[in-house]
């Protein structure tokens, strides 16, 4: 018998060389990256970088505009804005990474089971995510909230309710081509369970296009996060959540401090617009039909 | 001797929009341990429904196995939980797929796709399967195998990506491995090599082959026994080299002249098989091959010819002038 030697070339390259040629390719996508970054370094050490505690009151100096002593101004209760924002930062990312998560797995596998077993489960799983997908995000987190209440665990439920069937209708339409590749029936062949080719042969198939829905997903959690503690559903006081603090410096405020509503705001926008530009990116590098060779 | 395998009137039917689709209508054969037999026959004769009939995964709906017997090693697989039929797939019974490219799992590596199969079955461990996936592929011929357990598909040609599937599906010490179309996809010159390779491997380890293919020379060389089928029915079946030299069914006449062979004048022209496959959703009470074939007489449109003997012992013909087929075949 003969022993096959040829190979195919392999390039590996290392991690620091594709992060390089990633930000090169991708320089909007490296800047959303960057937004991204800078929130997450905000939330994760909100305790050392905000120069004042987030809900201590200084009545000496209500609703000053931005100065040497309170970079951003501080709003109506004397609080200092900048390390509202700092500590918001903390309160949007969890709530939108859990979100984003929670829903993005339950949507990922309901997706990929849905697309495996086809039949009926398939279309009863769908039925039910064309009902739930008949609200728009928001209307749907607003009805969970009604049902359940306000706080932070309730708007994480509130949001990652809607998540799941988004995720879990991108998914199954890649799953739905993976369940006719031959490997799959190979992986029945060899006697494995329904779970195990779920989730070891079919699940990091579709992996890709799943990352990049969960980086939308954090910017519209935390833009729902926000629109729901903007309209008092949401996180209550006093937890620094930047959609609160926009409702508490909109209305009365507008035009004597409207540095209230102006700094949360662009917090929010900046945020939500970095996770948009880098999952985009995203897209773009992992997608083989839009890499150029 | 028992057989190991033995299919008794098996009978997979499809529902379609078109209408019931007999794909395997009836379909009797044996393969006894450490036998190589050929199922033959062209696109949608049933063969590969045949064989994922055994291991019982025609998806349902739209398909259904609605009547027959798969006796492995004396046990009906129809009989069989989900459980004991997983315990089945890939322990007892083997399977080699057509495309190589697609059947191995493009993201993860060749090391974790060979040792999983021994993991679920034997609950070996990582070390143990490890030790097992290396020797397996310097079995099938593969160079470096440390090496190649860590790489992923992409990185392998064809025809090693089909041995590592041999692999696969040896992995377990099976008694029967069903390659369906195993070398269709490969090259001329790989073909041979997986076929020797294949057909070397069962003898020595004495696992039952069953072979699906479409192309004859692969019967000829390789099989003990073959099975012709059309139209979801086995048309013709014996031992390979009584069916090469004295076939004794049209269809089986038609293919065998479709080829090119060495015995032959090379100006000798090649007689493709006339006409287009039956549509199985609309076949009448006669012989499914009577509208392809040039030896149908009145009789062939009133029943369908069952399967008898036919020339030498071991050998029968689903075909009413099975007997006078070598003088009518002078003749013409």
């Amino acid at each position: 018998m003969t022993a096959v030697t040829d190979d195919l070339p392999v390039r590996r390259r290392s991690w620091l060389a594709a992060s390089l040629r990633f930000a090169r390719r991708q320089p909007l996508g490296t800047f959303g990256l960057v937004i991204v970054v800078i929130a997450a370094i905000a939330g994760l050490s909100a305790e050392w970088i905000a120069p004042y505690s987030p809900t201590a009151n200084d009545f000496a100096a209500m609703t000053e505009p931005p100065s040497a002593a309170h970079w951003l101004g501080t709003d109506q209760f004397g609080r200092d804005l900048l390390s509202r924002i700092v500590y918001g930062a903390r309160t949007a990312l969890i709530i939108g990474f859990v979100s984003a998560f929670v829903g993005g797995f339950l949507g990922l596998v309901l997706g990929v089971a849905s697309a495996y077993f086809g039949g009926w489960i398939d279309d009863v799983l769908q039925r039910v995510m064309d009902i739930l997908m008949a609200f728009p995000l928001i209307i749907m987190a607003l009805a969970v909230v009604a049902i359940f209440g306000t706080g932070v665990q309730n708007v994480i439920a509130a949001i990652t309710v809607p998540l799941v069937p988004r995720c879990a209708r991108v998914v199954r339409s890649s799953a739905l081509s993976i369940r006719e590749v031959p490997y799959i029936d190979a992986a029945r062949t060899s006697g494995f369970s329904h779970a195990r080719i779920i989730l070891r042969h079919m699940v990091p198939n579709v992996v890709a296009p799943f990352l990049i829905m969960l980086t939308a997903f954090v910017g519209q959690a935390i833009l729902a996060e926000a629109s729901l503690s903007y309209l008092g559903l949401g996180v209550q006081e006093p937890t620094p959540a930047w959609g609160l603090m926009l409702q508490g410096g909109a209305e009365e405020y507008a035009s004597t401090a409207p540095w209230i509503a102006i700094f949360p705001g662009l917090a929010i926008a900046l945020t939500v617009f970095g996770f948009s530009l880098f999952g985009d990116a995203l897209r773009d590098a992992i997608d083989p039909k839009m890499r150029e060779r | 001797m028992t057989a190991l395998l033995d299919v008794r009137n098996l009978h997979t039917h499809f529902r379609t929009g078109a209408g019931l689709v007999r794909a395997v209508d009836g379909v009797s054969y044996t393969v006894d341990a450490g036998e190589t037999v050929a199922i033959v026959g062209e696109s949608g004769s049933g063969k590969s429904v045949g064989a994922m009939s055994i291991l019982r995964l025609i998806p349902d709906p739209p398909g259904r196995i609605v009547e027959g017997q798969i006796l492995f090693g004396g046990r009906d697989l129809l009989g069989l939980s989900a459980e004991e039929m997983r315990a089945v797939r890939g322990g007892e019974i083997g399977m080699v797929f057509q495309e190589p490219m697609t059947s191995l799992n493009p993201v993860l590596t060749i090391g974790r796709q060979m040792t999983e199969t021994l993991q679920q079955h034997r609950g070996a461990d990582r070390a143990t399967a490890d030790r097992r996936a290396l020797e397996l592929l310097s079995l099938v011929g593969i160079a470096d195998p440390k090496r190649r357990l860590g790489q992923y598909p992409h990185q392998l040609s064809g025809g090693m990506r089909q041995r590592i599937m041999i692999a696969i599906a040896l992995t377990c010490e099976p008694r029967l491995i069903i390659a369906d179309e195993p070398t269709t996809a490969l090259d001329v010159t790989i073909q041979a090599q997986i076929l020797e390779l294949m057909t070397g491997l069962t003898r020595r380890l004495n696992v039952a082959l069953v072979i699906i293919t479409h192309n004859l020379g692969v019967v000829a060389r390789y099989a003990s026994r073959v099975n012709v089928m059309y139209a979801g029915r086995i048309v013709e079946s014996g031992p390979a080299a009584d069916l090469y030299h004295d076939p004794r069914h049209p269809y089986t006449i038609a293919l065998l002249r479709s080829v090119p062979r060495l015995d032959r004048p090379r100006q000798a022209r090649l007689d493709p098989v006339e006409g287009q496959p039956p549509d199985l959703t609309r076949l009448d009470g006669g012989c499914a091959f009577r509208p392809r074939c040039r030896f149908a007489v009145a009789a062939c449109a009133e029943a369908r010819p069952p399967l008898e003997p036919a020339g030498a012992s071991g050998h029968q013909s689903a075909c009413f002038r099975r007997n006078e087929l070598s003088a009518a075949q002078a003749a013409a």
